[in-house]
Parts: structure tokens; sequence; C-alpha cells
């Protein structure tokens, strides 16, 4: 495939995924930072996201499934997975967090439970999305091209 | 008896026949404009009445009562009257006629009785038995029927006969007595038969009823025409004669009372109204018009009858009485309103009256807990209990300064407020104001006093007042000048035209206290001209080469050259305080001087403040007899202007009696240089403890020894800021051997972010580098400038005190040197920007999220500082306890501990130097020895929050945090966020 091509359709794709809303600005601010003295930062941080979030998902499941949930370090485990995700600019993780912790609060089981599913849902698709992201990142670098910045406005 | 009915009948025609013609309502003949003839007079005498017109044609009668229903109903009423009469008649007549018939009876009776008695007696005289004649009894009857029968002679008379019983001669007499009653029985039956015949005749004659109509109806003509005569006041009857309205009436209202009329007519309805007239001979006259219709047989309207009144006069009075019952209305509701005006007054006074009392009330207990509490903060307490108690005593000095302005106002309100006429120096009542500004002050702000030559060195006038106004507008200017300078220029002025009005309340005001003051002016004053004269010459140059006021040329006022001769000649001085602030919009000039004013809601509350400052400013001034004004450009700056006269008293020598001096107390002021004219305070400046002004008064301003000392204890660290303080030495020395008075005031050694700039004497760092006892050498340099007060060696020696015991440290802090100098904050390199290069500021961040302390790590990278990170609140406190930095970045929902309570922590060890807080929270100290002494300064402490609304941003802020940044952190946030601390 065509460097251009390619670089056109990592912008194109970049932009669904802003479309859909799994990433948000933040994300371009991390982009942003990634400059010559710290080429791989973005995928630094984003593997380091995976890492601590799979983390947390294991607690967060491992605190759900107790007889006596302890709904405050269920709160605190969300509260860092929030942190986190909206640090990448993960947003629906993060909109998903929001709706975990207020069930939190209610300490309500099923709502926590239905969240963390969601929760779930959201990591994996943001996973996917960022790792065809940096797949195809990948590929552009590979055939000798650069990353194409996305435009801050759209 | 005919004459009698007419005259009767005159009157009864006059109301019963005409009965509907008037209005009922109107009852007096006074209404009438017509005169009624006097008594006696006959009302028809001047009327010549043709008797030929009595022919009444009954044809024409009838078809005239025919025509309309009245003339058939008054035709109908004269008939019934006919009728009435003519029965009445008739039974007069029948009466009569019985009364005759029974007479006849009677006497025919009584003959045929004196026969029988004739015979009766002469069969025996047994008939006796019935001695009361029928005749009596009938007449007594009679009486009663009718009395006019009492003219009719008619006696019966026992016939007397004197002659012996039963003689011949005795019945002659008796048959000759009978035949003479008889004679009289017949004679009466003549007169009754006469009478009988003249009824007849008289009946006869009234039975006319035509006769009788045509006499009514040639007294309503004759009444007609007697009106008509009576009425020539409106216009003459011949005039009137056959025309009709239209053609007699001409003018205005004639209109009106024509379609008045017709609207009667259209109704059908009778009505009243009232229509003005302008008539030839009287002008303008109300009548009251009555209007009715006349209606057909058939009910149709034919016509109208019309009667019209002349009520002007009534009119004139009706309306006289409304305007009367108005302006009595009008008084009413005036009354009411005063009466509610004096209420309120009377309500305002008395609540005024109670809230300067309740003031009062409130004041005394309020300033003992506020002092209480200030006693109470020097004592050892925790962080959060200092907190608690800055809160306190923060909020009680706004009451009880809101108190004490209304009570000021109220005073200056109701007048009870008397002015003090004290001597006093103008220029050094502005250094001090100034002075205590600058030692308050919290930004880089110039503070400048320019006096001009030809002020007074000493004038007279309320001094504490002055001071008040002064403070106060100072105050104001520095609270709404970000930066730039504020300062205060006093100069004299010609006399203003307000002048006269002022003079006079001026000195009314100022009565009280002049006697006290001329008693002082003539002490001794043992200051020297010369000693002043030094500094003051030098410093102006040549502008100002002959200061001395009694012959300075470059007086222009004649005021103030004439002090010498006047005992009590009167200055003008005006005085603008200036800033470069922020200016006043000119929509909100107008309401500026207004209590409980501010320029609007939002300076309110960024300002806080009471909004009565600048109205007991205005008020105060106003009383003293002068004027305040304000120019003011927004964004450029205000400038507040007072002008006020002053009492000039003669100044043969110049006065350093420090009685005389009734706000300087201190000794140091005779020292001073009493002419000097310009004041400049910065803040932040160096070496100001050579300066020749205000040294030690500064000193004394200084809160408390803790803040003072810190200041000091930080000199110890650096050698290579020593070079700031030699540059500033010289920078400072070049003035002053140019014997320029700057003042310049150490006053924000009190503040700890500034104290790295404050290194003073280098003999004195490195005494206390080197661990030695430096109290000879520091005693010593305090002792460098002249003006020594003896409270500022006790602070020094209270210093000193601290210093000593803090030695290890201070040498453990020179090891660290190098990287001080990095952490010196930037806000001290702004003020001396040539001295060395911009230092990097260290930075910690306290944040648990691995990817978020990337990411902020890595933005902090990119805005070219390195941080250092910890994970939770317990390392920040360990990591703050270890080293000294310049910002912390701190997250606020961390686990283990959060960054609000370690927040607390950090500031209670910057406000009380030492951990103990940090220790009761289970947090053991990381470098024991490192503690107290490193650092007093307040570290910048932004907080990080995952939301950022304004509840959590007020924890912040309660926490002893800065100012936060909304999480996710972005590139921008953060960059804008460094920028205001390392500008």
């Amino acid at each position: 495939m065509e460097v251009g091509q390619m670089q056109r359709r990592l912008l194109e794709y970049t932009k669904s995924l802003f479309m859909e809303g799994v990433l948000d600005n933040q994300f371009l601010q991390l982009q942003q930072l990634q400059d010559e003295s710290n080429p791989d930062f973005v995928a630094e941080v984003v593997s380091l996201f995976f890492a601590d979030s799979e983390r947390l998902l294991n607690d967060l499941t491992r605190a759900l499934d107790q007889p006596t949930i302890d709904f405050k370090m269920v709160d605190s485990h969300v509260h860092q997975l929030k942190g986190s995700s909206s640090s990448i600019g993960a947003e629906r993780i993060k909109n998903a967090c929001v709706a975990f912790r207020n069930f939190c609060e209610e300490q309500n089981i099923e709502g926590c439970m239905s969240c963390l599913q969601q929760v779930k849902q959201e990591y994996c698709l943001v996973k996917n999305k960022l790792e065809t992201l940096f797949r195809m990142e990948q590929q552009i670098v590979a055939a000798g091209g650069s990353i194409p910045m996305m435009e801050l406005s759209f | 008896m005919v004459c009698n009915m007419e005259t009767d009948l005159i009157e009864d025609m006059d109301i019963e026949g005409l009965p509907s013609m008037w209005p009922e309502d109107i009852g007096s003949d006074k209404q009438f404009n017509v005169e009624r003839p006097g008594g006696g007079q006959d009302m028809l005498e001047e009327v010549t009445i043709p008797e030929d017109q009595t022919i009444v044609d009954f044809k024409r009668l009838l078809e005239l009562t025919n025509y309309t229903d009245k003339g058939s109903s008054q035709m109908a009423y004269l008939v019934k009257h006919w009728e009435y009469r003519q029965s009445n008649a008739v039974r007069l007549l029948r009466e009569e006629l019985d009364n005759l018939s029974r007479q006849r009876q009677e006497s025919e009776l009584k003959k045929l009785e004196i026969l029988e008695e004739h015979r009766f007696e002469e069969e025996g005289y047994g008939g006796d038995k019935r001695p009361i004649s029928i005749m009596d009894e009938l007449s007594d009857m009679w009486k009663d029927v009718c009395p006019r029968k009492n003219d009719v002679v008619f006696q019966s008379k026992r016939v007397e006969v004197d002659a012996e019983y039963d003689t011949v001669e005795y019945w002659k007499q008796r048959a000759l007595d009978l035949e003479k009653m008889l004679e009289a029985s017949g004679q009466r039956e003549q007169a009754l038969m006469e009478k009988l015949n003249e009824s007849v005749t008289n009946l006869e004659k009234q039975s006319s009823p035509v006769e009788e109509l045509s006499q009514i109806l040639k007294r309503a003509d004759n009444f007609l025409h007697f009106v008509l005569q009576n009425a020539p006041v409106v216009m003459g009857h011949q005039d009137i004669l056959g025309k009709t309205d239209v053609e007699i009436f001409s003018g205005a209202g004639v209109k009106e009372s024509q379609d008045f009329k017709r609207e009667v007519l259209e109704k059908g309805l009778p009505a009243k109204r009232e229509i003005t007239f302008e008539t030839e001979l009287f002008g303008s006259k109300t009548f009251l018009i009555y209007v009715e219709p006349v209606f057909s047989k058939s009910g149709e309207t034919i016509g109208v009858n019309y009667m019209g009144m002349d009520v002007t006069d009534q009119v004139r009075k009706r309306e006289k009485m409304a305007k009367l019952r108005e302006e009595i209305a009008v008084q009413k509701a005036k009354e009411t309103e005063l009466n509610k005006t004096i209420h309120i007054t009377e309500e305002t006074m008395r609540a005024k009256q109670m809230l300067a009392t309740m003031s009062h009330e409130i004041r005394s207990p309020l300033t003992g807990v506020v002092s209480m509490a200030e006693i109470l903060s020097n004592t050892k307490l925790d962080w959060e209990q200092r907190q608690l108690l800055g809160v306190m005593i923060s909020s009680g000095d706004l009451v009880l300064q809101l108190i004490n302005d209304i009570l000021d106002l109220s005073k200056v309100e109701s007048g009870v407020m008397k002015l003090e006429a004290a001597k006093f120096r103008p220029r050094e009542v502005v250094k001090h104001v100034l002075q205590t500004a600058a030692a308050s002050l919290q930004k880089i702000l110039m503070l400048e006093g320019d006096i001009a030559d030809d002020v007074p060195i000493e004038v007279i006038g309320d001094v504490l007042r002055i001071r008040q106004i002064l403070t106060n507008l100072i105050s104001n200017a520095i609270k709404f000048t970000p930066e730039g300078k504020v300062g205060i220029k006093l100069y004299v002025v010609p006399e203003p035209p307000f002048a006269k009005e002022g003079l006079k309340q001026k000195s009314k005001a100022y009565q009280s206290a002049t006697d006290a003051v001329k008693e002082e002016k003539h002490q001794p004053k043992s200051q020297t001209a010369s000693d002043q004269n030094g500094f003051h010459d030098k410093k102006h140059g040549e502008g100002y080469q002959d200061h001395k006021h009694d012959d300075d040329p470059g007086t222009p006022v004649s005021h103030g050259n004439s002090m010498d001769e006047d005992l009590e000649a009167t200055v003008w001085i005006r005085c603008d305080v200036y800033d470069t602030g922020i200016g006043i919009p000119e929509n909100a000039l107008p309401t500026l001087f207004r209590k409980y004013m501010q320029v609007s809601a939002d300076h309110a509350r960024k300002y806080g403040g009471t909004g009565l400052g600048l109205a007991i400013c205005k008020q105060l001034v106003e009383l003293m007899g002068g004027r305040l004004t304000v120019t003011s450009k927004v964004h450029c700056g205000s400038t507040f202007t007072f002008i006020l006269p002053y009492q000039v008293s003669p100044i043969e020598e110049n006065s350093d009696d420090p009685d005389d001096l009734s706000d300087m107390a201190d000794q140091d002021s005779v020292t001073d240089d009493v002419t000097a004219g310009f004041f400049q305070f910065q803040p932040r400046t160096l070496g100001s403890l050579f300066s020749s002004n205000g040294t030690s008064r500064s000193k004394k301003l200084l809160p408390n020894s803790i803040g003072f000392g810190s200041a000091h204890k930080v000199n110890g660290f650096s050698e290579t800021s020593y070079s700031f303080p030699s540059n500033n030495r010289q920078k400072e020395t070049a003035p002053l051997e140019d014997a320029c008075s700057v003042a310049e005031v150490a006053e924000t050694l009190s503040e700890p972010e500034s104290s790295f700039s404050h290194s003073p004497e280098p003999e004195n760092e490195t005494e206390v580098s080197r661990g030695k006892q430096c109290h000879v050498e520091t005693t010593s340099w305090f002792q460098n400038p002249a003006t020594e007060s003896t409270s500022h060696s006790e602070a020094n020696r209270e210093m000193i005190q601290t210093s000593k015991t803090n030695e290890p440290q201070k040498i453990c802090e020179m090891q660290e040197k190098p990287d001080r100098i990095s952490q010196s904050p930037s806000s001290s390199s702004a003020e001396v920007p040539e001295t060395k290069p911009k230092p990097k500021p260290k930075i910690l961040l306290v944040e648990d999220n691995k990817i978020n302390v990337m990411v902020a790590k890595s933005m902090m990278k990119q805005l070219g500082h390195s941080i250092d990170v910890v994970n939770n609140g317990v390392e920040a406190v360990h990591a703050v306890q270890c080293q000294n930095y310049d910002l912390i970045l701190m997250d606020v929902c961390m686990p283990v501990m959060d960054g609000l309570k370690a927040t607390r922590l950090i500031r209670s060890f910057e406000d009380t130097g030492n951990w103990d807080a940090a220790a009761e929270a289970g947090i053991e100290q990381a470098m024991p020895s490192s503690g107290s002494s490193n650092h007093f300064k307040r570290i910048p402490i932004i907080a990080m929050t995952a939301n950022a609304l304004s509840e959590s941003a007020e924890e912040c802020f309660a926490n002893g945090m800065d100012s936060f940044v909304s999480k996710p952190v972005t590139f921008q946030k953060l960059k804008e966020c460094l920028e205001q601390y390392f500008p």
C-alpha cells in the first residue's frame, strides 16, 4: 500500500475514533507530547494504560465477587481507572466510570456489575481500536512515512 | 261667598292646577327668578288685563283640551272640580230646604200646639206637662249642623201674661200675645223663603262650569302676564310674545338646549339638565332646564314642556363648594403624607440612634474578642487552629471596621462629631500613612508621597481625621491597583470658590479646640532649620534651593506667605491620592460616595470592603470645610482629590517638641528631615534598613516576631545572593549620597515569599553561616543606621536568639547551596533581574496514577521543567521535609493520604516551623535535622482535581491550596498555571 494512502487511512481511522467518542481531545494532547526525543510516547502511555487498566479491571471483578463488597475499594479502583482513562482521552471508558462511581455511591451491586461489564466492553473496544491505530502507524513508519498529525480542530 | 271662593281658587290652582310643570325637587319660591310681591300688594295691580278676553270659545276649548293628554287631564280636572262644587252646592241647598221644611213643620206644629194649648187651657190646663218647645230642641240641633242659622232670630218666648189667670183680661192679653207670635212666625217664614230664593239664584249663578273654567284660564293668563312682567331681567316681555324660543334666544347654550329638547322628544322621558347660556345682558348664566315630553292622546310625543330656572348662583356656589371640598381633600392628603413622613423620619432617627448605640455596644465586646484572638494567635497552635483563628480574626476585623464606619457615619450625620484642632506636620502624616500602607502591602506597588515646598511644615487641623481620610483613600487605591504606583501629592492652592461657606463651617467645627492650640503655639522649638534643610536642598537641587517657608519665592499663595504676619492664617492644601489602578467607570462616579455603594457587585465580591469608606471620607472632608472629588479613567487609574483649609501657626522656629506632634510620638522623627517633600516606598527593595526614613517605624509595624525572625533566618543561605544586597547597596547609597530622602521600608520582611530578596549585610550572613556567635555583629549592623530605636534592637535580639538555635540547620543549608540558588523563586529575581539568570524552579508532582504521572511529566518536560514525583500525600510531606520546592502539583484524591490533608500539613509547617502536625498525623520526619529552618516561605500548591466544580475548588482553597487545575491536565492548562507562578 502506498504511504500516502496509508496516511490518509490512518487519519480517517483516527477521525472515526473521535467521531465514535472512543477518544477525545486529550488523546491529541498525548500525540502532541510525542516528539523526536520521545518518539513512542503515545504508545508507551497507552500500553501503560492497558496494563494498569487490566489490573484494575481484575481487581474490580474480584472485589465485586466478594460476598461483602468493599464499595470504598471499588470506588477507589474506579476512580483510578477514570483518572487514567481521562488522561489518555478514552472518553467512553471515562463516561462508563462516572456511571460506575454513582452506583458505587448508592452501593447498588447490580448497577456496579452491569457497569463493570460495560467498562470492560469499552476497554476492549478502546484497546482494539488503539491497537489497530498503532499497527497502522507502525506500518506507515515501516513504509518510511511519517505519522500524520490530526488537526486539533475538527 | 263667590269672592271667597275665587281667592281660594287662585291659590289652589297655582299648585293643584299645574302640578307637573315644575320638577318635584324645586320646592321653595326662592329658586324662581320671580320677585314675590310684598304682603298687601296686589299682585295684579300693575297688570292691565283686557276684560273682553274672558269670552270662552267652547269649541276651541274642547279642541285645545282634546289635543293633548295634558289638556284633557286638565279638562277632566276642571270638570271634576266643577262637579264637586256642584254637588256641594246641591248638598247645601238640600240642607237649606230640609231646614226650611222642618221649620215650617215646626211652625205648623207650634201653631197646632198653641191651638191645642188654648184648647187645653180651656179644658183645664192639663197640657202643661210638656213645657219644652220642640222648636227649642230643633234650634239646638241646628246649631251643630248649620251655624249659619244663628243669624235667624228665632226665639220661643214663653208668653208672659201679667193679668190674673182666667180673667177676661188674661185671655185677651194671651190672645194678643199669640197673635204676635204668629205674626213673628209668619215673618220668619218669609225670611226663610227669601233666603231660599237667594240660594236658588246663587246656585244658578254658580252652576256654569264654563264660567269657572274661563275664570281659571284667565287667572293663568294673568299669571303668565305677571311672570313676564316680572321677568324683564332677561328680556322684555314684548320681545318674546309671539316668538319661538329659537327666535328669542341666541348665543352659546341655545344649541345645547335645543339638542336637549330634541333628545327628550325622542326618548319620551322627562329630564333635567344644566345648561349655560350666554345672555347679552347678563353674561354667562346657568339654567336648570326641565323638559317634559307632551304626548298626544294616541301616545305620540307632540312636543315638550320646557322650563328653565336660573341656577347660576347655585352652580357657582356648588362649584366653589366642590373646589373647597377638593382643597380640603388635598389638604388632608398632604397632612397624612406629612404625618407619614414625620413618622418615617422619627423612625429613621430612632433606627439610626439605635444602630449607633448598638454598634457601640457591639464594638466593645467585639474588640475583646478580636484582641484576645490576636493574643491567641501568638501562642503555639497547630495549622488547623491557626487557620481557624486567622478566619476569626479577619472576620472580626471586618465587623469591627464596619461598626467603626457606621459609628463614624452616624456621628458625622448627627453632627456629634467634633473636630480637634492640633498642630501637625503634613509631611509626616503623609509619610506615616504611606509607611503604614506599605507595611501591609501585598503587591508590587510603588508608594509615593510628594509634598510641595509651599506646604507649611506645620498646620493646624484634625490630624486624626485627616489621617483617616488619607489612610482610607490610600488603602482603596492600593486595593484597586494591581500594579504600578499609588501616591499622595500635597500642594497649596488658592482659596477655592466654595471656601466661604466651608470656612464658616470649619471655624465652627474647630472652635472648641483652637484655644488649646494657641497655648501651645509659643512653646520653644529647638529643632534647627539647618538640620532639615540639609537634605532638602540637596535633594531638590537648584529647583528648590530655598525651601524655607517664610521666604520661599516659590510659594505662590498669599496665605502661605502671610504666615509670619498673621497668627492664624488659613492655607488651602490640596491633596491628590492617585493610583494607576483599574479606574472607575463614569457611570459609577455619581454613586461613588454614597453609603454602601461599590462600583459593582462584582467589585464588592472581588475586593471586599464595606462600601462605607468613601462616604465617610466625603463627610469628614465636608465637615472640615473642604471638598472631596474624584477623577478617573478606566484602566488608567483614579485620582481622589480633597482640598482642606488649615490654620497655619507662625513658625519663627521649627518645632520639634514631641508634644506638638500629635501623631508622631516617635522620638526618631526628630532627626527626620521635617521638610522632606518626597517619599517613596518600594516593596521588596533591599538595603532598606539603611535608609534614613522610617526604618525603625517599619520595624515596629511588623506584626510579630516570627515573620521577622524568619526573614532573617533565611538570610543565611546564599553567597551568590550576596551580590544583590551589595548591588542594591550601591544603588541605594547613591541616592543617599545625594541626600535624597528616599524612604524604603522593609515592610515586606513579614512576608514569607519575599524573604529571599531581603538579604542584608554580608557580614551578618557570613557570621551565621560560619555558625559563630553573631550577636555582636548583628547588633552592630543594626546600629549602623543612625535611627536606631529600642524596639528595633529588641526585635533584633529576638531574631538573633532564633538564629542561634538554628545554626546547625544553617550549616546544613549551606551544603545545599547550589540547589537553593536554583530554587530562588523568580519573584525575587524579577525584582533584581540584572543580578542573576532565572533559576529553574523545582517542582513536585504528587499523583498516584501512573498514567497521569507520565502525561504530566511529559508535559512538564515540554515546558522545560523537570519534576519530582511522589505518589501520595505522605510521600509529598516527606519530600517537602527533605527538599525545597517552588511549586507543588497536588492530586486531590489519592490513597494513603489525600492532597488536601498533605497540603494542610505542609501549610502547618510553614506557619509553625515544625512538623508536629505531620507527626500527629503519623508521618515520621524523614530527615530530622532539616526540618524547621529550611524554609518558611509559602510553597504554592496547585491542586489537580478530577471534577472542577466550584465546591471542590473552594475546598482546595480552604485547605490552603493556591489554585487548581482540572483534570485531565492539558498542556495549555499546565502552561498557564506555571506561568502564573514562574512568569
